[in-house]
């Protein structure tokens, strides 16, 4: 183990011979590098050639001028983990961070996937930085190691005496030092990577990690200059437009084009399986006759004449019907068993409409397909994914696609099915054309061809006991499949757990010995896929307006309620921590006249969340949020201001979800086009914003959606605390407000 | 059908001949004719302001022009707001650590610009009107607040 120095410098060394060497997991290799440090055409795969080893796990490459090149394989959507991520292997490796350069490397689960999915490179469930950080402390350590063993045999003294500042190697003694870049012009790398042992991080001194740097995208998004996949021009390149199937599995059956094709500037109609695409030299002229395109749609696909109502009244009966097949999801002591000793019971049902991501880029991607392959440029959740996906449908190797990562105008979940339709499309209409292809979705298509949050009836029972505490707890989840539809892969190795739809049920933190939490996914034939915060988004609501349900019903404080269920539990600290901050922060004692105040707590991953809004209502229904207090907990704060940004970024995704998001199903197709029927929230829908990161030494855990379920649970429950009326259902419409108002007998003040 | 029209207009001060469909939107002249990408599509129908550029010094979303009524007219997009990122909201933007996705966000500055050549100190409820009609999915609407009013205050000293 080596001991860290703190002392800081601030020379810059000069420049001298040009080589340099990287470092893996398996090995470290050493080789020569020409010409200025042209990281970009260095990270398209010249690292993996220069070993010639897939064997290794290739993350650093130090260069004589002393610029360190650090691999970066999340995809950015907004979320910073482009940036995280080397930020956590430069603390380790004591880099100094205005010489780091932020690489995107060559596709590969292999060397660069996350440890949290199983070493696929993909990017989502806010598990970037918490199943990355071991490896990349570990990785950069070992950086550390060569790089002072190096010095400390060059100066001839033993490697006790060498530190580290950052960018440099000291021997204090001596007063001697040489910068990075200097060693990198002579040092020699051991074959065998050298075990090095990382301080526990409840105990470690970061010098990096927890300040907060400014993103590597964030300068070009604010001059136009950066790059999403419908920026990309390439030579040669005209445009498509794809009509799909308005129903998954409903397949073109009749094609009338006439009126398509006499659009100018259209090239060519592309009949496809699943629809009918047009390539145009011009976008627009691409739409208009994607417009004009008439098509008959065969009738077997399973949704046909499903709708939202038929949804609900099928998962409510299956909620009830003990007999339905269920899937167990949690299972903790014998909750069937403790319900029969319970003094009280409750029970409550509680509802979702499926809800649609509105990404601001809509879905699209160039393909350019040549009798050598395939080269895609795409912002996708996961680079490994799309490159497997557009070989498959191409009928070609893997090697022969070469995927450029853009930016991705916001994913949110939309952007890592296993089937990547998306991008699929662009290679399809590339081969039919032979030319390269940007193949654009409208807006509409977006909506039309969505994949949704799925739609839920949750149902949970809860034994309490004399005291009023929970001792078991029974959470039936029914939802249209989500796992099974957007990744067939995971889900057979899930062994038919639906962790999309199902997560959220898990209660690790409040003291209730007996939990069973099954779910009871149907195949609708609906599109559904991952939507920021997943089933936590759904399942925590129920939850927590349960928990609500039962502290009202023993006339215990909803604050105080929660306090007491978390008091014997092991977790129940940091979780109990976050609830009375945000009790203390929104004066929670306090009386409002004319508003009502709800809380909502939620442990998300590992990550400690609570929220607490203030509302009002108007005699219209509409629910305003004046403030909404947020305090989290997500261990070490890697990028402290980036985790008040992304709490910020979920609260505002939250209150979407919570009042005016809805995506109804007709017919087996969507009724909604655009945002003047989808509602996303607006400026003037903000509520003040107060938010509080609690900063502890736990490994760091998720920050991009922790707080998107809380918000419509605070919202209920601060309704409920308002006028007494309970709202199970999202979004919290106005209709639906005054509803439960006129069923309740209760009148609007 | 739609027999392409040729247009001069003006584009960040420079004269700009288009030969395109009539009821082409400005929006895609500049994206793919131009190749100003700066300026996004977002919807397509005047609702999300991804798209916004000035016209003739106003704000606009270019999504809703055709190119025959935008002959002669003076456009300015993202690119042109400063020829090296120093409008003093690209800055605050920096400074305050704006962008997320950044999709949205060369429209948000240029409604901003727009706001603050009408109204250069708007109060807080201003700002909110004024910024309503463009939509971040991100939700980094705190910040875009915060990065006006930092602005608004350099432009004043």
């Amino acid at each position: 183990m080596i001991i860290r120095n703190q002392r800081k410098v601030s020379a810059t060394p000069a420049s001298t011979g040009r080589r340099r060497f990287m470092v893996g997991a398996a090995g470290l290799t050493f080789g020569v590098a020409v010409g200025a440090p042209a990281l970009q055409l260095f990270a398209a795969g010249e690292a993996a050639a220069a070993t010639g080893s897939v064997k290794l796990n290739h993350w650093v490459t130090v260069f004589t001028d002393g610029t360190v090149a650090i691999m970066s394989p999340a995809a950015e959507m907004g979320q910073g983990s482009l940036t995280a991520l080397p930020v956590i292997l430069a603390d380790e490796m004591d880099a100094d961070w205005t010489k780091v350069r932020i690489v995107a490397p060559t596709p590969s689960d292999k060397l660069y996937g996350n440890p949290a999915f199983r070493y696929l490179q993909y990017t989502a469930g806010s598990a970037t930085v918490t199943g990355y950080f071991n490896s990349l402390r570990q990785f950069g350590a070992q950086v550390r190691y060569v790089l002072l063993d190096n010095a400390a045999q060059r100066w001839g003294v033993p490697l006790a005496e060498v530190v580290s500042e950052p960018g440099y190697a000291v021997h204090q003694k001596s007063g001697r030092r040489l910068s990075y870049g200097e060693i990198a012009a002579f040092a020699k790398v051991p074959a065998q990577a050298p075990e090095v042992v990382v301080d526990p991080v409840a105990k470690a001194q970061f010098r990096l990690i927890g300040r907060d740097f400014p993103r590597v995208d964030v300068a070009s998004k604010v001059n136009g200059s950066a790059q999403y996949s419908i920026d990309v021009q390439v030579p040669g390149m005209v445009y498509g437009a794809i009509l799909r199937e308005p129903i998954e599995g409903a397949a073109p059956e009749q094609i009338d084009d006439r009126a398509a094709r006499a659009i100018d500037g259209v090239l060519q109609i592309v009949p496809l399986k699943y629809g009918v695409g047009v390539i145009a030299r011009h976008p627009w002229a691409a739409f208009k006759a994607k417009q004009a395109l008439k098509v008959g749609w065969s009738r077997k696909a399973t949704g046909w004449g499903y709708s939202n109502e038929r949804g609900y009244a099928q998962f409510a009966a299956v909620a009830k019907d003990p007999k339905a097949n269920s899937v167990a999801w949690e299972t903790e002591g014998d909750a069937p068993g403790a319900m029969l000793k319970a003094a009280t019971i409750v029970e409550g049902e509680y509802r979702a409409d499926y809800a649609y991501h509105a990404q601001m880029e809509p879905l699209n991607s160039v393909a350019a397909v040549t009798a050598e392959g395939c080269e895609i440029w795409c912002g996708s959740q996961s680079q490994t994914i799309a490159v497997t996906a557009v070989a498959q449908a191409l009928g070609v190797a893997e090697e022969k696609i070469k995927f450029n990562g853009m930016l991705l105008g916001g994913g949110f979940g939309r952007r890592g099915n296993r089937d990547v339709e998306f991008i699929v499309d662009s290679a399809l209409m590339s081969r039919a054309a032979g030319k390269p292809v940007k193949v654009i979705w409208t807006r509409e298509d977006d909506v039309h061809n969505g994949r949704f949050r799925p739609l839920y009836v949750n149902r949970i029972r809860a034994g309490i006991d004399s005291n009023g505490k929970i001792m078991a707890w029974h959470h039936r989840v029914v939802s249209d499949r989500v796992l099974a539809f957007m990744d067939p892969v995971r889900y057979k190795s899930a062994k038919g757990r639906d962790n999309i739809a199902m997560r959220g049920t898990e209660l690790p933190t409040y003291d209730i010995s007996h939990r069973l939490a099954e779910g009871l996914q149907q195949d609708t034939g609906i599109r559904t896929a991952p939507l920021r915060a997943i089933g936590v988004g759904q399942n925590s609501f129920a939850n927590e307006v349960f928990i609500d349900e039962v502290a009202a019903k023993l006339g215990v404080d909803p604050v105080r309620y929660r306090l007491q269920q978390l008091a014997g539990s092991a977790k129940g600290k940091r979780a109990a921590h976050v609830i009375e901050e945000a009790a203390r922060m929104a004066d929670w004692g306090r009386k409002r006249q004319g508003r009502g105040l709800g809380v909502a707590y939620l442990d998300y991953s590992g990550t400690q969340v609570a929220g607490i809004a203030e509302v009002s209502l108007s005699r219209d229904g509409r629910i305003r949020v004046h403030d909404f207090w947020c305090v989290i907990d997500c261990g070490v704060a890697v990028q402290p201001d980036n985790i008040i940004a992304q709490t910020e970024s979920s609260i505002v995704y939250g209150l979407g979800l919570a009042l005016t998001e809805r995506i109804d199903i007709v017919d087996g197709a969507v009724k909604q086009s655009n945002f003047y029927d989808y509602h996303v929230p607006r400026m003037r829908d903000m509520p003040a914003i107060h938010i509080k990161l609690v900063q502890t030494r736990n490994h760091p855990t998720g920050a991009g959606q922790m707080a998107t379920p809380l918000v419509p649970t605070a919202i209920a429950n601060a309704l409920f605390q308002l006028t007494g009326v309970r709202l199970r259902q999202q979004p919290l419409l106005p209709e639906r407000v005054l509803q439960a108002m006129a069923e309740a007998g209760v009148r609007i003040a | 059908m739609s027999k392409s029209i040729t247009v001069a207009l003006t584009v960040n001060g420079a004269r700009r001949t288009i030969t395109a469909a009539p009821d082409t939107p400005l929006l895609w002249v500049l994206r793919e004719d131009l190749k100003l990408t700066g300026t996004k599509f977002g919807c397509g129908v005047g609702q999300c302001g991804a798209c916004t550029v000035h016209l003739n010094g106003e704000p606009t979303q270019s999504c809703l022009h055709a190119l025959q009524d935008v002959a002669g007219k003076q456009v300015t997009t993202i690119e042109g707001l400063s020829p090296d990122t120093s409008h003093p909201l690209q800055k605050a933007w920096l400074a305050e650590q704006v962008p997320q996705c950044g999709y949205c966000q060369s429209g948000q500055i240029m409604r901003a610009a727009g706001l603050l050549k009408q109204t250069p100190r708007p109060t807080r409820d201003e700002i909110v009107e004024y910024m309503s009609p463009n939509i971040c999915r991100c939700g980094t609407y705190v910040r875009i607040v915060r990065a006006i009013e930092r602005a608004a205050g350099e432009m004043q000293s």
